[in-house]
């Protein structure tokens, strides 16, 4: 039996009970437990790339009472872009909470949340997916209040009470498969689920809960301000990784689980709801006076892309053309997620070196800070989707799928979104642009600007041109249940 | 399904819908806090009438064991809940 | 490993690899910069001689690499595309040398000479792209890196320029990219092919193939400043003087223009696109964009605006060529691309020399330059009576055979009309600057004389660039009938894009 599955998740979890027991050293803890954590999710790419799916059932209890870690290629590359992301935004934080207060309460529950997001991606059975969402909501929380302002309590608040919500509801969905199914192992589920009301009730109950967490139009509103207050690094993490993982239950439950028993016409509700994030957001993006405000409200949309890839997926038959849709909404995830953590730690780095984050008055600011507005500008060359971004390639074929589908209609709404990205990312970049004298210092902080920068070529330049890798490591056996199929 | 069951089971459903819409109306905090228990209450009376087997039956033990699992979390989110109020409290009166 | 599957991945990293590193360095580091520069386009001009010399005898270059299921990037060198790389190479190098100087003491110059190279990369990328997709990947990727170029100055006119040229060339490349992903999956993956690929392929909805086109043209037609999508051009010469050399003569409006004769003949193929019924609509837009631009010329002062009109009518020429079905046609249309770049590049660069040297940037107030600036005027006029179509500059060869194509075509009856009114209309908006320079009394003092007191007119660097452009130019029309002429290599394109 394969142990390495446990690592991703003992890792971080161990260095939280030693960041609590050694405040002090809480930065030194937090970098090592990213590090060894990335290493492991490599050792386990590597496994998972040559051997297919992981399964590590804990304490050797069979599942149905026990809890089986299972790694999958989709589980597996999603480890990685939250290892990656939470290393250079934990890179990042050494150096950003000049408060030592703050330092000694942020580590323990960074590392708690990168444990629950980390045992989410490998949990093989609805409670304990459950279990994990929780925990990741409540951390999260709990960093998002670690701005310390009112501002940001009240927002970390209205996260909170909307998210317990949803949790619920998602439990109550849980409650009604047990009921139904008598097991809450997705394999054992998967063999046996068919398609009634029982199943549509519960697939219900969960997507409303998860559609919460994932801040999909119209139950984003409290996203853009949890996201706009709290420091830096938490916000990359927020939107990089927390709303991702209610993203990634979404593809789990949908193109995996319940595939066999859904209805094609109820995926539309979630591509429309998807098309009007993109509209809405981008509109308010476009509007937004902050660049943190601006950056929240982009997520909103970017968001509302991947939910346009559920209809198409649904529509598809099995085969080449569904594979390459899969990696393409993968590979716009992975993209996402880099390109804005990226954006995030630039703003950080921005507001810290001018005081605030509005966007009016930064053209100072990006003169002075060349490499922050370079890994601004990457950033947003993968936000709107532009070559040679990975976010281009799963873009068009996004749009080819459309295409291939006969749901045209998407088109114009993709087409849209992508210019008002256009529009507010050089909004802000034209600011970088003034009249005056060269700059003579390149590097102003290498600690917070460099892994803002390596995030950002991440996702315009490595995943731009090692796309391929992505969609041969993704696309053949990256659902649990297809192995079974 | 026997009696008890069913009068668990709608139990469970009528506590979350009350919680749910005093989550929603209610203004203050203390209130929203209170109204989430009471839906997460709701949703464990489903898990405990799905635990019934039959008459004379010892109950399915891992409903039981999800409901346990389930208080815990609702203790920690409610405690977390009532910080940040208190915080958000203390900083209104600076 | 063989060269025929690095060349052309080599001839797009010589400017790319150059232009990261001069992003690095340090604003009064010239030396190195200028060195680098000056590397890099001559590699460059090494490496397109090298293919040259291959493609003249079959040798096949291809460099392939699949970025998603389905979608390769490929950069492939047939006879179009050298002849395409060839002019970009080679202006490189000119502007290169007139930047260096145009720029000396301005700030800002590795920012802007890093944004240079990335232009000329992805310009050299789009010649060479090998299918739709890479074409267009490097067609976006010309106008992220030309945005920085126009805003260089900084100024808030500046930077509305650029705000502007950014939203028309952005909306076109979303209409580009929709209709080539639309297209993509309507006919699978299409590698470019002379004589067009669409016409082999059984069974495709000519109305869907209708829209295709229309989007891929519009798309094309923004930076191909096809009427009315135009209007970012004269907005755009707020960039300095050697930004509009190059965008008018070689990257951004050519690329456009090189994307029409792309899609007409090497993804549709002509035959078969005016089975469609695609290109009168197509040759209807390029005449009224070559009355219209050379009317609004007229009523310009501004000589860099007027100039940026006449562009607009120019370049339409090369779409006239696409849309009438015949070879000699195609030869008229293709070797316009050339000789409207040699001849508009001159134009461009002479402004330049006038606004630097002396602060002059109206045609009202050119009078007698002529006799301060004979060097620059003599270039300036070769350019202009390029531009008329007077003999022998390059100007009166494209205009020759795109008339002698028309008749040929039986198109003569709505062709020639408009390439004599664009002829007089020319002769009107350039004659009198030519009069003015050469027989008019100076007013008085120049505007901003920069006090250049050497030998020469102006610096070095700003002189021999247009110079040389003017000769090219001259000798293009001159030894037109030579082997290896741009005449010439247009007439083998042709004949390879007419099937018997």
């Amino acid at each position: 039996m394969n142990s390495l599955p446990v690592w991703p998740i003992m890792l971080p979890l161990g260095a939280a009970l030693l960041a609590v027991l050694w405040p002090r050293r809480g930065a030194w803890i937090g970098v090592a437990a990213g590090l060894a954590t990335l290493a492991v999710v490599g050792l386990l790419l590597a496994q998972v790339a040559s051997h297919g799916t992981q399964v590590h059932t804990l304490g050797g209890w069979e599942p149905g009472l026990g809890i089986a870690l299972r790694a999958d290629s989709l589980a597996v590359a999603l480890l990685l872009m939250s290892s990656l992301v939470a290393l250079a935004a934990g890179w990042y934080a050494t150096g950003y909470f000049s408060d030592a207060g703050r330092q000694s309460q942020f580590w323990p529950i960074w590392l708690l949340m990168l444990a629950a997001l980390h045992a989410m991606l490998l949990s093989a059975d609805l409670f304990n997916l459950y279990v994990t969402l929780e925990l990741l909501g409540l951390s999260a929380v709990a960093l998002a209040a670690l701005g310390g302002g009112r501002a940001a309590i009240e927002a970390a608040l209205r996260y909170l009470i909307v998210g317990l919500l949803g949790s619920l509801a998602f439990l109550a969905g849980v409650a009604v498969m047990y009921a139904r199914y008598g097991t809450l192992d997705m394999l054992a589920l998967a063999a046996v689920i068919e398609p009634e009301p029982a199943s549509w009730l519960a697939l219900a109950l969960m997507t409303t809960g998860l559609l919460v967490k994932s801040a999909l139009f119209p139950l984003h509103f409290w996203l853009p301000p949890a996201h706009a207050n709290a420091p830096a690094p938490v916000s990359a993490a927020l939107s990089a990784l927390v709303v991702k993982a209610a993203v990634y239950l979404m593809i789990r439950l949908w193109l995996d689980l319940f595939a066999p028993a859904l209805d094609p016409a109820s995926a539309w509700i979630l591509g429309a709801l998807g098309a009007v994030a993109v509209l809405w957001g981008s509109w308010n993006a476009l509007r937004a006076q902050r660049l943190k405000l601006l950056a929240a409200y982009s997520t909103v949309a970017q968001l509302g892309y991947l939910f346009i890839f559920f209809p198409l997926l649904v529509a598809l038959p099995a085969g080449p053309t569904r594979d390459t849709a899969f990696g393409a909404l993968v590979l716009m995830a992975l993209t996402h997620a880099f390109a804005k953590s990226a954006l995030f730690l630039a703003a950080g780095m921005i507001q810290q070196h001018a005081g605030h984050d509005r966007i009016e008055e930064l053209g100072g600011t990006a003169r002075a800070l060349p490499v922050t507005t370079f890994t601004l500008a990457l950033a947003g060359v993968a936000l709107v989707g532009l070559p040679p971004s990975g976010a281009f390639l799963a873009k068009w074929q996004l749009l080819s799928s459309a295409f291939a589908t006969g749901q045209w209609f998407w088109v114009p709404v993709v087409a849209a979104g992508s210019l008002m990205a256009a529009g507010y990312v050089f909004r802000v970049l034209g600011f970088a642009f003034g009249p005056g004298d060269g700059v003579m210092q390149k590097l102003a902080d290498g600690r917070e600007e460099i892994p803002a920068l390596l995030l950002a070529i991440i996702a315009t330049a490595v995943l731009g041109l090692g796309a391929a890798a992505v969609w041969d490591f993704v696309a053949p056996g990256a659902l649990l249940t297809e192995a079974q199929r | 399904m026997l009696f008890a069951e069913i009068t668990y089971a709608l139990t469970g459903v009528g506590l979350f819908s009350l919680g749910l819409r005093g989550t929603l109306l209610r203004r203050s905090l203390l209130g929203r806090i209170i109204a989430i228990n009471v839906c997460g209450a709701g949703v464990f009376m489903l898990f405990v009438a799905i635990a019934y087997r039959g008459p004379g039956q010892a109950p399915d033990a891992l409903p039981h064991a999800l409901v346990l699992t389930g208080i815990v979390v609702a203790v920690s989110a409610t405690a977390l809940a009532l910080a940040l109020g208190r915080r958000l409290r203390e900083s209104k009166h600076e | 490993m063989s060269l025929e599957t690095w060349l052309p991945a080599l001839i797009v990293l010589s400017s790319l690899l150059p232009g990261l590193v001069i992003f690095m360095l340090r604003e009064d580091d010239h030396r190195l910069r200028t060195s680098l520069n000056l590397l890099g386009a001559f590699v460059k001009l090494l490496l397109v001689g090298m293919m040259i010399w291959g493609v003249f005898h079959e040798r096949v270059f291809e460099t392939r690499w699949t970025l998603a299921p389905g979608l390769d990037l490929v950069l492939h060198a047939d006879e179009l595309s050298v002849l395409f790389v060839t002019l970009s190479t080679l202006l490189w190098l000119v502007t290169t040398v007139y930047a260096i100087g145009y720029l000396e003491n301005a700030p800002h110059r590795s920012r802007f000479f890093g944004f240079f190279s990335l232009c000329v990369t992805a310009t050299v990328g789009l010649a060479l792209a090998g299918n739709l997709f890479t074409f267009v990947i490097f067609y976006e990727m010309l106008t992220l890196a030309t945005y920085p170029l126009v805003a260089h100055k900084g100024t808030p006119e500046a930077v509305r320029g650029a705000r502007i040229y950014l939203a028309y060339t952005l909306a076109g490349g979303m209409l580009l990219l929709v209709g080539a992903v639309w297209l993509r999956t309507l006919a699978g993956p299409l590698d470019f092919a002379q004589g067009g690929i669409l016409g082999d392929i059984g069974g495709l909805d000519p109305t869907a193939l209708s829209w295709i086109f229309l989007l891929l043209i519009v798309g094309l037609g923004v930076k191909a400043a096809l009427v009315p999508l135009h209007g970012w051009l004269p907005q755009a010469m707020v960039a300095p003087a050697p930004v509009s050399a190059l965008l008018h003569a070689v990257a951004v409006v050519k690329a456009g223009a090189f994307g029409i004769v792309r899609v007409v003949y090497d993804v549709y193929g002509v035959e078969f696109a005016d089975s469609l019924n695609l290109l009168a609509p197509l040759g209807a837009a390029a005449a009224i964009t070559i009355i219209y631009g050379s009317v609004r010329a007229l009523s310009q002062d501004h000589l860099k605006k007027r100039l940026a009109y006449s562009t607009v009518s120019q370049v339409s020429y090369i779409a006239l060529g696409t849309a009438i079905v015949g070879p000699i046609a195609t030869i008229g249309g293709m070797v316009h691309l050339v000789h409207q770049g040699l001849m508009k590049i001159t134009l461009f660069f002479a402004a330049g020399n006038y606004a630097e040297t002396l602060g002059i940037h109206k045609v009202s107030e050119m009078n007698g330059v002529g006799r301060r600036m004979p060097g620059t005027t003599l270039a300036f006029t070769i350019g202009a009576l390029g531009m008329i179509g007077i003999p022998p500059v390059a100007g009166f060869v494209s205009k020759w055979y795109l008339g002698l194509g028309a008749v040929e075509a039986g198109a003569a009856a709505w062709v020639m009309p408009v390439l004599i009114a664009s002829s007089l209309l020319n002769a009107a908006y350039f004659l009198p600057i030519l009069y003015r320079a050469w027989f008019r009394e100076a007013a008085s003092d120049w505007p901003a004389p920069s006090g250049h007191s050497g030998r020469l007119e102006t610096h070095a660097f700003l002189l021999w660039p247009p110079v040389i452009t003017a000769a090219l130019a001259l000798a293009a029309g001159l030894f037109a009938a030579a082997p290896y002429s741009p005449l010439e290599w247009a007439e083998i394109i042709a004949a390879r894009e007419y099937r018997e």
